[in-house]
């Protein structure tokens, strides 16, 4: 058993902490999430540049070959400074499939532009019903004479607007079950897109993508016809992990600025540190991140042997769904009325932390995929 | 960052789990929630010592393994998810037999080590008093230097198995006028045979003989020993407590209930579906397994950051604050689970699983006070962990 980093690791937490505290402080964050694009294209190409977005890509696509766990570290240091943009999109919704599923030609087609920075890539899975299960997916791909019409609506697609392509799960062949599934990738300029933006909690951007007669090719089909869910299924564990990370990252930072400011707010002639009450919000909200933390790579390092890692990922997110939360909700306690302001930071990790809560799955459902793993 | 056990780990594991289900085979314990603290046995004790379980962590000077602290709870993590009656010589292998090592004259450790190591001794721990719990410091018993002999007056309280054990380990106050109270106190060990001692049990309120009060009446105690130095036995104790708080104990005292609802519910049929098709006891059961792993890690953390030779800072705290926490809600989802059943005592006719789960859910509440209440260890936390100005 080890808890500790590697060297490597270190220097990976150490310089994405720096990098992150000086290209991306809240200012940035607030000016961005209110920005229609929702990110820096200048920040996104200097990410590029030291390597982030190839951290996991094997290196014949110009990718670091990074293990699982070194991208938890440097995801959660994104959580850290809630970095926004489509970092999560391209490389965890986007990439991950495309490496799991794709063709040669694909990979060679995405995973080098991906690592440079070139291309944004998203995944369009969930509909109005709102679920991440086979029974959700409704939009239909028809076969026709040159391949296939999508039909349909996808919600809450993270990053459309700025997506060169979108990852489409849909329904070649009737039913509710995981058969009959097929992953397109799909230019977004494509006829027949339309997006919408949603007004979300955290500011962060997602869509009603409509897919109007869009007309696809075969060639576009990611993985096997009628078999897409396997893809989806085997990256699953890994885009709940990576987002657990993010939640570690920003419960750690809510964390730190909650207890600075109860070491400088006075009150009663003390800092409000000293009184107990204050105090034993602060222990529970250390207890919390640091079993956010250790669950979380538990899970991290489950995936880097590539050992069947669902229920370790489950009860990742069903316990830093609660715990991030409970970790803001107790930091504006502790804060007081200057945490319920726009000018102060710590809305920011409250809105990402109810926002994340509900992305993938909140506590309810992974406790589901818990006691099914139990036996029961 | 590994979460693996080494290979030679895993045979530890394995060996400790044979020789317990061949234990629990020849009728040699039952499985009962507390059963690790509550069940006494000599014999036993003297079984784990051949195995050389008992001192794992200590140097082979002093007889011990030279393990490291991942061997130890792995080892502990075996013995309470059987609970292994492993009173007789818990309390002297966790804390008794470290400390003596650490504070210990050399006369000490040649005496008293070995005796614990081949289980020949079984100890009492003499903290608490009637006006001092959380606030150790203000102990009032008080031990007076007289020729070769300390006299011991005063009373203490809690002591968990004071009417068992051949030893207890006193906290007493050797200098009443020191001018900051923490600096006038002592550590001694005191044979609970000796002349002047009275040991009064405290039944529960599981209706459980376990802890006692213990009457000092101008006892007798030769000076050697007393452990360590004079007036610095509260900085010895506060030195140990790091290694105590964080053992599995405080995560799997009642860990036996937890194994048997698991398998209770796919069983039992309400409306005539099994329990465990019920989404309410499966999310109650999915969120402690969450919790019990999370509060596994806490445990582990610990035991890895010692076996580096480092001391946990508010880790320790952490864990046992987290874990008793644990151990309550599991109690209660117990009874709750069981519904009617919940509320049978052992020895009930129609008691589920021996009524564990009634009398759990009464020994829970001591769960979050003993050793540093939840509170308490939440102030050190705040203080130690995170800087917070004293309150």
């Amino acid at each position: 058993m080890d808890f500790g980093l590697n060297e490597e690791q270190e220097i990976l937490k150490k310089t994405a902490h720096n990098f992150l505290t000086k290209e991306c402080p809240t200012s940035f964050v607030k000016e961005t999430i209110k920005d229609e694009k929702g990110y820096s294209p200048e920040l996104w190409q200097k990410m590029a540049e030291l390597g982030w977005m190839g951290l996991i890509f094997p290196e014949q696509y110009g990718g670091m070959e990074g293990s699982f766990l070194d991208l938890a570290i440097l995801l959660e240091e994104m959580g850290n400074v809630c970095l926004p943009g489509p970092f999560f999109s391209t490389v965890i919704l986007g990439g991950l499939p495309i490496l799991k599923g794709g063709s040669d030609k694909q990979k060679e087609d995405f995973l080098p532009s991906i690592v440079e920075g070139k291309s944004i890539i998203t995944l369009a899975i969930t509909e109005p019903c709102a679920k991440y299960t086979p029974n959700g997916i409704e939009v239909r791909a028809t076969k026709s004479d040159k391949g296939y019409i999508l039909e349909g609506t996808k919600l809450f697609v993270p990053d459309a607007h700025i997506a060169n392509h979108i990852i489409v799960v849909a329904r070649t062949t009737e039913g509710t079950g995981a058969d009959g599934i097929t992953l397109f990738i799909v230019d977004s300029k494509t006829t027949g897109i339309s997006c919408s933006p949603l007004l979300t909690i955290a500011g962060d951007k997602q869509f009603e993508v409509v897919f109007d007669k869009v007309s696809v090719s075969k060639d576009n089909i990611l993985g096997a016809i009628d078999n897409g869910w396997s893809v989806i299924e085997a990256i699953w564990p890994k885009v709940i992990v990576a987002k657990c990370a993010e939640m570690v990252g920003g419960a750690q930072k809510s964390l730190e600025m909650t207890v600075n400011y109860a070491k400088e707010r006075k009150q009663f002639g003390r800092p409000i540190g000293a009184l107990q009450a204050v105090q034993h919000y602060c222990a529970d909200m250390v207890s919390d991140v640091d079993a956010c933390r250790y669950i979380t790579y538990m899970a991290a390092w489950t995936i880097s042997k590539e050992l069947p890692a669902i229920k370790e990922a489950s009860m990742a997110k069903a316990w830093c769904s609660d715990a991030f939360k409970r970790v803001t909700a107790n930091g504006q306690q502790v804060h007081g009325a200057i945490g319920f302001t726009e000018e102060h930071d710590l809305h920011l990790y409250y809105k990402n932390a109810k926002s994340w809560e509900l992305l993938f799955g909140d506590r309810d459902v992974h406790c589901e995929i818990v006691a099914e793993q139990m036996g029961l | 960052m590994d979460f693996s056990l080494t290979d030679e780990q895993n045979k530890l594991r394995q060996e400790v789990r044979d020789f317990l289900d061949q234990k629990l085979k020849s009728g040699a314990f039952q499985i009962t929630s507390n059963g690790w603290i509550e069940s006494f046995s000599q014999d036993f004790s003297r079984e784990m010592s051949r195995k050389g379980w008992i001192g794992m962590t200590w140097p082979k000077e002093f007889g011990g393994q030279e393990g490291t602290y991942l061997d130890r709870a792995i080892l502990m993590e075996e013995m309470l998810r059987y609970q292994a009656p492993i009173g007789y010589h818990f309390l002297s292998d966790r804390q008794v037999g470290p400390a003596i090592i650490h504070f210990g004259s050399k006369d000490q450790k040649e005496t008293i080590l070995p005796k614990i190591i081949n289980a020949e001794v079984s100890f009492a721990l003499g903290f608490s008093e009637p006006d001092a719990g959380s606030d150790l410091v203000s102990v009032r018993t008080s031990a007076t230097e007289e020729g070769d002999h300390y006299i011991i007056n005063g009373q203490k309280v809690w002591t968990t198995g004071a009417h068992r054990a051949d030893y207890i380990w006193t906290l007493v106050r050797t200098d009443p006028n020191a001018a900051k109270k923490h600096k006038g106190l002592s550590e001694f060990i005191i044979d609970l045979k000796s002349p002047g001692v009275t040991v009064r049990p405290i039944i529960n309120m599981a209706g459980v003989h376990s802890f006692n009060e213990v009457f000092f009446d101008n006892v007798k105690v030769p000076k050697e020993n007393m452990v360590g130095e004079k007036n610095r036995g509260f900085y010895q104790i506060m030195a140990q407590m790091d290694y105590e708080r964080a053992g599995l104990e405080r995560l799997m005292q009642n860990y036996p209930l937890f194994e048997y609802l698991v398998e209770y519910v796919k069983k039992e049929k309400r409306n005539g579906e099994p329990m465990c098709k019920d989404p309410k006891v499966r999310n109650t059961l999915a969120q402690l397994e969450i919790e019990y792993q999370i509060g596994r890690l806490f445990c582990y953390q610990v035991a890895w950051t010692l076996t580096q030779g480092r001391l946990p800072n508010y880790e320790a705290a952490l864990c046992k604050a987290y874990c008793t926490q644990f151990e309550k809600r599991l109690s209660d989802a117990a009874t709750r689970i069981l519904g009617l059943y919940g509320q049978l005592m052992p020895g009930s006719k129609w008691a589920p699983f021996q009524g564990d789960a009634a009398s759990s859910y009464l020994w829970s509440v001591s769960y979050t006070l003993q050793g540093g209440t939840v509170e308490v260890l939440k102030n050190i936390i705040a203080m130690r962990g995170l800087g917070l100005p004293l309150g």
